[in-house]
């Protein structure tokens, strides 16, 4: 049985001009100890299908699916205090802006405590430790005194590597990281994703990456979804994905990296596909 | 030939002024850069955030005074803190910076944004100026008809072509660009690159192209200067930084990228199999 199953999502946000699809039919399943990295430009509904299954869009947003299962469990019919046990807790999320995503009015320790207060029930002592020992998982240094710094006073790198403590504060069977790194130096996006692999390894956790970096897809992932303008344009392990993409549109992302141009121009989406093109071969 | 560009010994220090339980510091952000760059030629600076990159940019561009150093513009001396910016020097570098949705005013339409630098630095006639503005357009791949637009109307690698059509509004010699495409998706990245290398050829335009992304760098530059902490750590053609990287830092930083080739990741799955 698949960690989180997905059939047939679709997302509607109702704007001026009528209903806007952002997913149009996506369907994925992701397994425990498994690595699936979905790819897309912005715009390809890549984030709004995570934050769907997590429940973290606006009412404004409809959201139906054909089947949205969470260990064993159904997210859909699931009222909003029985879902909010599950996520945070079971089920985590980091985001694209570490600096961003934490509260500037609180310590980063308050921060990690709140989250094994709301479900773990733990004593203050208990909390302080358990916080402590996560904070020494990522990597770290000096854990006690840290704790009571506040987000401004510390790196993009380090205030990532405090969101991802927060989202293993319950020991989560299903991690999904929102573009981690694109905020970050190379250098220091290398030590995240080293952590966050490191991490998954130990912990057998499904991981969800989402990104735009065909590099950091090659780096981590077992198995590739492409998604584009809301639907998924091409399913595959990593290595028929690079070795043989079946999809024209992958084909063409593949050529835009810059580490492929051959001669003096890149060859661009534009250039090579028209929209129908894109669309041609895709999966549902 | 004279260089389009050159700096000597080129070192900027922000003063932090002290209060009654502190006192004050002084940071050196760029200490001692020299370079050299020729015409159509690009130069990419690479460094990690809160190296010195942007700093030295601005300083480039004429924004900042530096504290200490010599700055040559077509062999010419600059020194904007004793003598000033001439409208002369202004239209001769130009720069464009890395988020496209800060830097476009959301109150004016976009032929305006384009006409401004030609309102401040010439006294060139209004029919004139529009004229320009419409030319400049079509030659950054947008129409005539977005003339009257605002900027949130656009995409975001829209926006970057604005901000380089108004960066070349007034012909420069040398552009600086500070991490230009790190905000762009991969696809517009390579559309906004490869009008980066048109126009150069067209205008015979000089670059100096700041990033972190090394697999662009790689694609655009002439020359690679690696900044770390304020100094210059490796500084040659593309081909001997990239193919014998000197310095400890810059092998890092040449490691920590990630590859997208088959090679790298066939190795990657055989060590997870292998753990």
């Amino acid at each position: 049985m698949s960690l989180l199953e997905v059939e047939n999502l679709v997302v509607e946000f109702q704007t001026a001009s009528g209903p806007f699809r952002a997913v149009d039919g996506v369907s994925l399943r992701v397994n425990a100890g498994e690595v699936l990295a979905i790819v897309g430009e912005s715009g390809s509904g890549k984030s709004v299908s995570m934050l769907a299954a997590m429940g973290l869009l606006p009412w404004t947003a409809k959201v139906t699916a054909d089947k949205l299962q969470f260990d064993g469990r159904n997210l859909l019919g699931m009222s909003a205090s029985e879902r909010r046990k599950i996520v945070g807790k079971d089920m985590a999320m980091i985001f694209q802006e570490p600096i961003a995503s934490l509260n500037p009015c609180f310590t980063v320790g308050f921060q990690i405590e709140e989250v094994l207060k709301v479900h773990e029930k733990l004593g203050k002592a208990a909390r302080r430790a358990r916080a402590i020992e996560l904070f020494s998982a990522v990597g770290i240094p000096n854990p006690e005194d840290r704790l009571g710094h506040f987000p401004h006073q510390m790196s993009g790198g380090q205030c990532q590597r405090v969101m991802i403590a927060i989202a293993l504060a319950c020991n989560p069977k299903l991690l999904i990281a929102d573009e981690p790194t694109t905020a970050l130096d190379v250098t220091i996006q290398k030590q995240i994703l080293d952590l966050l692999m490191r991490l998954q390894a130990e912990r057998g956790m499904g991981l969800i990456i989402i990104t735009h970096n065909m590099g950091v897809v090659a780096e981590t992932a077992d198995r590739v979804i492409v998604q584009y303008k809301g639907r998924k344009i091409e399913e595959a392990d990593v290595l028929s994905l690079f070795e043989s993409p079946k999809s024209a549109y992958t084909r063409a992302l593949l050529s835009a990296l810059p580490d492929n141009a051959t001669g003096d121009r890149l060859p661009t989406i534009a250039d090579l596909l028209s929209d129908e093109q894109i669309f041609e071969g895709a999966v549902r | 030939m004279t260089h389009v560009l050159e700096t000597r010994n080129l070192v900027r220090d922000y003063h932090i002024a002290g209060g009654i339980f502190r006192k004050g510091r002084t940071i050196h952000a760029v200490k001692g850069i020299s370079l050299a760059v020729d015409q159509g030629k690009t130069l990419a600076i690479v460094g990690e955030s809160g190296c010195g990159k942007s700093t030295l940019a601005r300083m480039i561009t004429m924004i900042d005074a530096p504290t200490a150093g010599d700055m040559l513009i077509d062999g010419q001396k600059v020194d904007i803190a004793k003598e000033g910016l001439t409208p002369e020097m202004r239209r001769k570098v130009q720069i464009v910076f890395q988020n496209p949705y800060g830097t476009l005013n959301p109150r004016k339409k976009i032929g305006d944004i384009l006409m401004e630098p030609l309102v401040i630095n010439t006294s060139m006639k209004r029919d004139e100026r529009q004229d320009r503005a419409m030319a400049m357009l079509k030659k950054v791949g947008l129409d005539e008809k977005h003339f009257g637009r605002y900027p949130h109307m656009f995409s975001g690698g829209q926006r970057q072509r604005v901000a380089i059509a108004r960066a070349l509004m007034l012909s420069p010699r040398l552009l600086v660009l500070d991490e230009p495409v790190s905000a762009l998706d991969l696809s517009v990245q390579a559309q906004v690159l490869n009008l980066l290398a048109d126009l150069q050829d067209e205008f015979q335009l000089t670059y100096v192209f700041i990033s972190h992304d090394l697999s662009v760098v790689r694609y655009i530059a002439d020359d690679v200067m690696v900044m770390y902490y304020g100094e210059a750590v490796e500084y040659g053609t593309r081909e001997e930084v990239f193919s014998d990287p000197k310095h400890a830092y810059t092998k890092t930083l040449f490691s920590a990228t990630p590859r997208a080739d088959v090679e790298s990741i066939k190795a990657r799955l055989a060590r997870k199999n292998a753990a």
